[in-house]
């Protein structure tokens, strides 16, 4: 057959001037040396296949730029810059590690994501509202105490310097203020949990 | 005699996919590099 006569040089000479079917002879002559070496130092297909594929994008280009000055050496070139690629590949890898994910280890066991889901967030907002509802049932004296002790975290000597009361009455107020919301909670019924 | 426990996977016949191959050749002939005065501009015309 024509292909296995035509020389690499000649091939890439007619491809450079413009026939396009010089390139497949090319890629299908070497296809198999050129995976087989990309997969031979990464040990996987689709990483290979990239690399396979990022190799003659850049033979392309430099064909059409007309950079490519020949010596009779089109195979040891392309081999060139498929070994620079998986260089490349191993770099950005190191840099950014790469976790598959199989049976003995799952990466989101160790990561996970803090952030609530709709129902939860939904659920948040419920609850803090019944919260807010069942603050604003509690007599002045203790909400206050209550208010300037969670919303606020003050200390209940601070308390008691602002409200003008002594610490025990201010410890009164706040103990009263969780008794009173604890026994509206259980006479409604309210459930407060995410 | 030493007991081998690493396993060297043998690689034989490997070939890309016949989808990758026709990739680069369509990419082949969509690209085409114009030069103009001391510029260079590629254009991929899919």
């Amino acid at each position: 057959m024509q292909n296995t006569q035509t020389s690499d040089a000649t091939l890439v000479t007619n491809y450079i001037a413009g026939q396009e079917n010089a390139l497949e002879i090319l890629v299908k002559r070497h296809k198999q040396r050129i995976y087989s070496f990309i997969y031979s130092k990464v040990y996987d297909r689709d990483v290979a296949e990239d690399i396979f594929q990022d190799t003659f994008i850049k033979v392309i280009k430099t064909l059409k730029k007309g950079k490519y000055n020949e010596e009779g050496k089109f195979l040891p070139w392309v081999m060139r810059i498929s070994h620079n690629l998986v260089i490349d590949y191993f770099r950005k890898n190191s840099r950014m590690p790469k976790f598959d994910n199989n049976s003995d280890f799952d990466i989101f066991s160790v990561l996970s994501d803090d952030t609530l889901n709709a129902e939860k967030s939904i659920i948040k907002n419920q609850v803090e509202s019944d919260v807010r509802r069942l603050v604003d049932e509690l007599p002045d004296d203790q909400r206050e105490v209550l208010f300037m002790r969670l919303y606020q975290d003050m200390s209940f000597k601070e308390i008691s310097e602002r409200t003008g009361v002594s610490i025990n009455t201010a410890l009164g107020r706040m103990r009263y203020a969780l008794i009173n919301m604890r026994k509206i909670i259980e006479k409604h019924n309210i459930i407060l949990t995410n | 005699m030493a007991k081998l426990y690493s396993e060297t996977p043998k690689i034989e016949n490997l070939n890309p996919k016949d989808e990758t191959v026709s990739f680069i050749l369509n990419y082949s002939k969509a690209l085409s590099v114009i030069n103009y005065k001391n510029m260079e501009f590629e254009a991929l015309l899919n």
